[in-house]
């Protein structure tokens, strides 16, 4: 299945885009995404286990997903 | 009662104050962040504040209601900015109104602090030498 990641801020500038489209077998889990997009990153400009979101909602490494989730990396916030 | 918005539009602290108030309230607390002309030694021009807007306002959403939930009861409003701010700027802004001041002024404090912590909101810093970064990466 093929899924959406939203990208924000700084790796938005890492990718050079603010989203990526990235095809996993059906039941991976957040940490399949994360590792494919590690691949796909610019060397250090991605952290080793970036905060993740599905659905809105910040997930843990071992959620499956589900065709059509919205996921999204998460940069390290600084609101305020 | 409680209201939390992620605006484009300058942030309007008497409006928020006179919002939140109420004649069961004795102490309205307040905190009104702005964008400083320093950071790090760096001379700043200004921050461009970005959102994954879906997200944060869910979150600051879930934040009030912590806070409402802690401080009971607690009334409480919450306008963050994005888009670009310059110098002096309120990017956000936190009224609470309780009987009493302490869960007032405590459940101010609680929604900064938690939204500085999870709410997904990045800025990016400009300098006087025309160079730019992310905060906090």
């Amino acid at each position: 299945m093929t899924v959406t990641v939203l990208l924000f801020a700084s790796f938005a500038d890492a990718f050079g885009r603010s989203s990526v489209e990235v095809t996993v077998e059906q039941g991976a889990t957040v940490a399949d995404i994360v590792d494919q997009l590690s691949a796909l990153a610019p060397s250090d400009r991605l952290p080793p286990r970036p905060l993740v979101a599905v659905n809105a909602e910040y997930a843990e490494y071992d959620v499956r997903l589900n065709s059509g989730d919205e996921v999204a990396l998460i940069p390290p916030v600084a609101g305020g | 009662m409680i209201r939390v918005a992620l605006v484009m539009h300058p942030i309007d602290v008497s409006a928020l104050i006179a919002e939140v108030a109420d004649v069961s309230t004795g102490a309205t607390a307040v905190f009104v962040g702005t964008v400083r002309d320093v950071n790090d030694d760096k001379a700043v021009s200004g921050i461009d504040y970005s959102a994954y807007t879906v997200m944060a306002e869910r979150e600051m959403l879930r934040i009030a209601q912590e806070a409402a939930r802690q401080f009971a009861p607690l009334r409480v409003v919450v306008e963050h900015r994005v888009g670009a701010l310059e110098l002096g700027d309120v990017s956000v802004t936190i009224a609470t109104a309780h009987a009493h001041r302490a869960p007032a002024i405590d459940g101010m404090r609680f929604v900064i602090e938690e939204i500085k912590r999870r709410v997904p909101i990045w800025k990016q810093e400009r300098y006087l030498d025309g160079t730019r970064e992310w905060v906090g990466v």
